[in-house]
């Protein structure tokens, strides 16, 4: 539970503000904390200038597993689809990279799939060590739970001290299943990652409360410790074709290979214009962008742009825009050399997924809009008066440009 | 067919502010409602009920005060509801929870469904779902963004999405499902419904009631922990344009030239 010294205490209300489960008041000028609402989250703790609070651990945190020191090594689970690595699978070895010299060992990936076996060099020159290849017919398709049994029988057997992969919608799918089964903490969507100064511990750091609040977890107590990254976030390596490096392909047991479901097809959509996470230019409805008839002004200037198309989640939920194309907390990150956003007021779960671009636009309404915080540029306008204008000029200038 | 729908109470985004001056949350106000993803899932599980027969079941793990969020769900037709609450639960990390939902889901008794929403907005983390799949022995579809039944009613055939697109799989019961807000529009109570939900007892089931294990439960049961916490921050710029909405777009455009972008 949570403890308050009410010795130390001087009441100045600042474990009340970052308590976002509103378990905590003051009350004769001392923290009063509800133990009912409060989930031992530590931000209060964490707050308090005094050091008057303390979570004291009610049957105590899970006793050190027996002999975490053979837990040794870096993983990385590499992501195929449809024949390509994604992106944040080199960014993910760029990580390893690092983390594996940090420590003094050694940097595997894993590469599961069928007819792979040929891309397993590729892991290797963006940093990997060693390559573990599971290559059979039946994995073919993305099927979560012999990816999951797979994936957790070689840790099982290799222990492994850290497992990354990236926050995808593959990685998301089967990684918490592998961490259940090995019964090891995972820590979703991390944006950063170290290594602890004293000890051997994953410093795993996320987005917390919509981005509000950054949160640094570790898992001390048990082994391998795991983490999904988000893409987009770490650099990865340039390739180095001269770099040597084992692989090793294993076969796995058949009755891993048996899933219960069964993939009909695997449909690519091809998004016009560039990848969004990949585009240089990135236009972005917000709530401003009401109707059809501005969505259809929004994808003019990103094709005169070349740009990509970007929403935030009121425009993805109202249907306006497919959900792919949500930036932020919940969507992608991006971080183009120009972002533009209209009617885009920056709620932070939004700022979090863009405010790595180089140049920033915005236009709203509300002078007030967080987003004017860190525009590069800022017009105080309605989307629908400015958004017609722009279109006409830019695609003016391109047309003149391109003559 | 049994089917479970898991809910969380989360507190509602829409009230939740921040306070860039003191870079705080402002707590005043903040209510907590039923994560917006657990409406489709409710919706979904509301659907099967329609196609299949069976019984709705929604299921908890929070405060007492999380009856709330059961008579909600109950208002817009689920059969029955239980919170899954005791203070032994508290700080569980996602390992914990999935093991706590399980168990109080085994009490249920044989599912042959389990819906969940794509994840919570308040964790976000989208761990529960797959970890409870793995917990109960079922497969897990996540993202589901379409939904049909096959097979005579013995199983489903599902859209899970991607970044690049998307899958088309097929699952026969027992499955677990986690859903998309795109999947369905949920339904709107009806007055039965809440008359109905105002008058049900919710049971509150304690540790012991689902008969956990101590040591993996709540704290003790969480292999991850807050090591520290800190305010993100962004880098200010913060150029307002000036002039007419004529004047400014041509300033903009002039950025842009000097910039090379245009």
């Amino acid at each position: 539970m949570v403890t308050v010294d009410i010795n130390k205490c001087v009441g100045c209300g600042e474990c009340e503000d970052v308590c976002t489960f509103g378990a905590i008041s003051i009350v004769d000028e001392k923290a009063v904390i509800d133990q009912d609402t409060c989930t031992l989250c530590g931000a209060c703790a964490e707050a308090c200038p005094e050091e008057a609070i303390e979570i004291t651990e009610e049957g105590g945190r899970p006793a050190k597993g027996p002999s975490l020191e053979e837990w040794k090594g870096v993983w990385v689970v590499a992501e195929i689809r449809h024949g390509t690595y994604a992106p944040v699978t080199f960014e993910l070895l760029g990580k390893g990279r690092q983390l594996a010299d940090d420590l003094g060992t050694h940097l595997t990936a894993i590469l599961m799939g069928s007819g792979v076996r040929d891309k397993a060099q590729e892991l290797v020159a963006r940093g990997a060590d060693r390559v573990l290849v599971v290559d059979d017919p039946a994995l073919d398709q993305f099927v979560d739970d012999s990816y999951a049994r797979i994936l957790a029988r070689l840790a099982g057997d290799e222990k492994p001290e850290i497992i990354l992969a990236g926050a995808t919608a593959m990685g998301r799918a089967f990684i918490p299943q592998v961490a259940t089964l090995l019964e090891t903490g995972l820590t979703a969507d991390c944006t950063g990652l170290e290594i602890s100064p004293e000890g051997r511990d994953l410093l795993q750091t996320r987005p917390a409360f919509g981005g509000n609040l950054m949160a640094t977890i570790i898992c001390d107590t048990r082994r391998p410790q795991m983490a999904t990254v988000r893409p987009h976030v770490l650099k990865a390596l340039e390739p180095d074709e001269s770099r040597s490096g084992e692989v090793l392909e294993i076969q796995p047991a058949q009755d891993l290979l048996t899933s219960r479901i069964r993939v009909l097809e695997s449909v690519v959509e091809e998004a016009e214009g560039p990848m969004l996470t990949d585009a240089e230019i990135v236009v972005t409805a917000g709530r401003g962008v009401e109707d059809e008839k501005h969505i259809a002004l929004i994808e003019q200037l990103a094709h005169c742009l070349d740009a990509g198309i970007g929403a935030t989640r009121a425009v993805t939920d109202a249907g306006l825009l497919p959900g792919r194309t949500q930036i932020g907390q919940t969507g992608v990150t991006v971080s183009p050399k120009l972002y533009m956003g209209f009617g885009v007021s920056g709620a932070i779960q939004h700022l979090v997924g863009m405010q790595g671009s180089e140049m920033i636009v915005a236009v709203n309404k509300d002078p007030e809009a967080p987003i004017f915080e860190i525009a590069t540029y800022g017009i105080v306008g309605d989307v629908k008066e400015v958004l017609p204008l722009l279109v006409k000029k830019i695609c003016q200038e391109r047309g003149m440009a391109h003559g | 067919m049994n089917i479970v729908v898991c809910i969380k109470q989360v507190p509602d985004a829409e009230s939740v502010k921040w306070d860039h001056e003191k870079g705080t949350l402002i707590r005043d106000g903040v209510q907590s409602v039923i994560n917006p993803f657990d409406y489709n899932a409710i919706e979904a599980a509301l659907t099967l009920k329609d196609e299949l027969g069976g019984k709705v079941t929604a299921v908890t793990m929070g405060p007492p005060q999380a009856q709330d969020a059961i008579r909600e769900a109950m208002s817009m037709g689920v059969d029955e509801g239980v919170v899954v609450s005791d203070r032994a639960f508290a700080g569980a990390d996602t390992l914990a929870t999935t093991y706590t939902l399980a168990k109080a889901i085994q009490k249920i008794g044989k599912v042959d469904a389990v819906l969940c929403g794509k994840q919570a907005i308040d964790g976000d983390t989208a761990q529960v779902g797959p970890g409870l799949a793995v917990r109960l022995g079922v497969p897990c579809v996540t993202c589901v963004g379409e939904m049909e039944i096959v097979d005579g009613g013995k199983g489903l055939r599902l859209k899970r999405m991607c970044e690049q697109g998307y899958d088309v799989v097929e699952v026969a019961f027992p499955m677990l499902l986690t859903v998309l807000a795109s999947l369905n529009t949920p339904r709107v109570p009806s007055l039965k419904g809440k008359m109905r939900a105002k008058k049900a007892e919710i049971p509150l089931w304690s540790a012991g009631d689902i008969g956990a294990e101590e040591g993996k439960i709540g704290l003790a049961g969480s292999p991850t922990k807050v090591f520290s916490t800190h305010i993100p921050k962004f880098e200010a710029r913060r150029e307002m344009l000036q002039g007419s909405v004529e004047e400014q777009v041509d300033t903009l455009i002039e950025k842009f030239k000097e910039a090379g972008i245009i």
